[in-house]
């Protein structure tokens, strides 16, 4: 449909491959090689829903859990859906064969180090779907790599097994205790750092988890790379729709995109607790009063 | 092919399909997509004074065929906006319509006075009817007095060259009523429309979803709305040149608001969905044009203000086009 410009996200008209079962969640495989040819750990995609005539006029985000470039066969992606609401549920029942309205690759992908540093990777619900991909670099570069899953029940969890292959070390909680240990991702992350002797943790998967993995890694004085959720409309940086209130290099906090800037954060530059408010140091707070 | 230019009060834009305010920030993301300088004009979203950070979250909420945002013009502040976004959209040979908004007349003022001389300005829309202002009664363009001071004040503050439009709101008793004013004094043309105030709640929070309470209904459900909006002030005030905006999502949505009286469009939310509508969207209304046996844009313009007479002397020489063509296919 579009050709890309500068390397940046390019619009593609991609047929299904596959879409298979896994817990709760379905994971596509779409033929996407522009896509494909642009992936590295941390991108999403945007996928428009519903067909045409739709009246559901915005995208849906997906981290990427991989993507395999074009060889013998097309390029390929891979993203983990669940389905929420409508347009998701729409999203569910396609089959092989059929077309998706693509967007991508889009964000900034998770920052790697130059050397190999072992890291703790923590993943809540499908949230783990884009630390696979960030693992398999991370174990390529000679990286010593943990996993910590966790979800509200067992059907929740997701790339259990993946995790596994990948990486080997892989703790499981769950809030019911259907699954692993009875509890949150943070009762076992301590003793997942401490093992690895991590130097950095990478978590993707609901924004109060997020918060709480960061807190963790402070208290063991290392940095937590998160991807964060935020609702968006457009996902190209264009709508100002998915900010989140983020501490600068220069000290100053401002609203910034998280498709753009992010979705990947340092956790302690986050301000967590003013997620949907507007404090008076956020630059140009100040002019929001009397108009 | 029919011509695609279009003149908005002396100035000439290759094509009448622009981006919409606060639908395209200014035009450098769209830009990984598709060539900004195709565009009839990129339509930054509205600058203010100072650099203002816009409203807390939850600023969206997806309705049917739309959706209602509270960003609350979040922007760098006019110098920054000048010295990256204006700069941007010059190098990349991009017509700029720059929307402006203020708390006040002077605000306006100071920021029309800054626009003044900068080369890539090709039209200022001033939006005196943003509805995420604090306070409704804000809303200039919901009173004909406080719209006519605003636009006097910037028509004289303005280049004389540069063509002011005001962009009104669809949420008024008579919007022929603003439009008037907005001419008589000094307006060269008129946006129609901004987003309609509207609301959602979350039935399982039981409360306001949106960080702002109430925000801006966007998209394909407003497009009647813009429709009539376009008709009505065209018929009131025939010689002054509009930009419709409303939901516009196809070429023959397109069409639709030239035939109700507007000499050019901007394509808005469509882009949250499809970063690539603007292009298709000026494509598919060339092709309509064509299909219609219209020369040139300039032709189609209110051209459903017709009477039946006018229309049909149109629609005949349309069908003879289309009876061409369809013998040249049986030939074939």
């Amino acid at each position: 449909m579009s050709s890309a410009r500068s390397g940046g996200p390019v619009q593609e008209q991609a047929e299904i491959f596959a879409v298979a079962k896994a817990g709760d969640y379905f994971q596509f495989t779409v033929i996407a090689p522009q896509i494909a040819a642009g992936f590295k750990p941390g991108h999403f995609v945007a996928v428009a829903v519903g067909g045409p005539n739709t009246s559901m006029l915005l995208r849906r985000s997906f981290a990427l859990l991989g993507a395999t470039p074009t060889d013998d066969f097309a390029g390929t992606v891979q993203f983990v859906v669940a389905a929420h609401g409508p347009g998701t549920q729409w999203l569910v029942q396609r089959k092989p064969g059929d077309v998706l309205d693509i967007v991508g690759p889009l964000g900034t992908p998770f920052p790697l180090p130059n050397a190999p540093v072992p890291a703790v990777l923590v993943g809540g619900g499908y949230g783990t779907a884009p630390l696979i991909p960030l693992a398999q670099q991370l174990i390529a570069r000679g990286s010593d790599v943990e996993f910590v899953l966790g979800a509200a029940s067992a059907g929740r969890l997701y790339g259990e097994l993946v995790a596994k292959r990948t990486a080997g070390k892989v703790s499981v909680t769950t809030d019911d205790g259907s699954a692993g240990t009875k509890g949150r991702v943070t009762d076992v992350l301590d003793e997942a750092i401490t093992r690895v002797k991590a130097e950095v943790v990478y978590a993707c998967g609901p924004m109060g988890m997020l918060k709480a993995v960061g807190e963790t890694a402070r208290r063991h004085a290392i940095p937590a790379q998160v991807a964060v959720e935020e609702s968006m409309a457009c996902g190209i940086g264009v709508c100002m729709t998915c900010v989140l209130p983020v501490r600068g290099d220069d000290g100053k906090s401002r609203l910034v995109r998280s498709c753009v800037e992010g979705p990947i954060f340092l956790a302690d530059r986050v301000r967590w607790d003013d997620i949907g408010r507007l404090p008076a140091d956020i630059v140009g707070a100040d002019a929001m009063i009397g108009h | 092919m029919a011509d695609m230019t279009t003149r908005l009060r002396g100035v000439s834009f290759p094509n009448p399909v622009f981006t919409a305010s606060g639908c395209a920030a200014a035009g450098r993301e769209l830009g990984q997509f598709f060539d900004v300088a195709e565009l009839g004009a990129v339509v930054t979203k509205s600058i203010m004074l100072r650099p203002r950070s816009g409203r807390p979250t939850p600023r969206m909420a997806e309705t049917p065929s739309g959706m209602v945002n509270s960003i609350g013009l979040q922007g760098p502040g006019i110098d920054a906006f000048i010295a990256n976004d204006l700069q941007w959209l010059s190098d990349n040979g991009a017509r700029a319509v720059v929307s402006i908004a203020g708390g006040t007349s002077d605000e306006f003022v100071e920021l029309t006075r800054r626009l003044s001389g900068q080369p890539a300005v090709a039209m200022i829309e001033v939006n005196i009817s943003c509805p995420n202002v604090e306070n409704r009664g804000q809303v200039f363009a919901c009173d004909a007095s406080a719209s006519s001071r605003v636009i006097s004040a910037v028509r004289r503050a303005a280049d004389p060259r540069t063509p002011i439009f005001a962009k009104l709101s669809p949420d008024v008793t008579d919007i022929t009523l603003i439009a008037r004013a907005c001419a008589d004094a000094g307006a060269d043309g008129l946006s129609l429309i901004n987003t309609l105030l509207g609301m959602v709640i979350d039935t399982d929070t039981l409360a306001p979803v949106l960080g702002g309470v109430t925000g801006g209904l966007s998209g394909p459900a407003i497009r009647p709305v813009a429709v009539r909006c376009v008709w009505q002030v065209h018929k009131v005030v025939p010689h002054l040149p509009i930009l419709g905006i409303g939901g516009i999502r196809t070429g023959l949505d397109a069409l639709e608001f030239i035939l109700a009286g507007a000499s050019a469009v901007s394509v808005g939310t469509a882009v949250f969905g499809d970063p690539n509508a603007p292009m298709r969207v000026l494509a598919e209304l060339e092709q309509a044009l064509d299909e219609r046996g219209f020369d040139s844009v300039a032709d189609a313009v209110g051209y459903a203000h017709l009477s039946k007479e006018q229309r049909v002397a149109r629609v005949s020489d349309a069908d003879r086009f289309a009876a061409a063509s369809q013998s040249a296919i049986g030939t074939d």
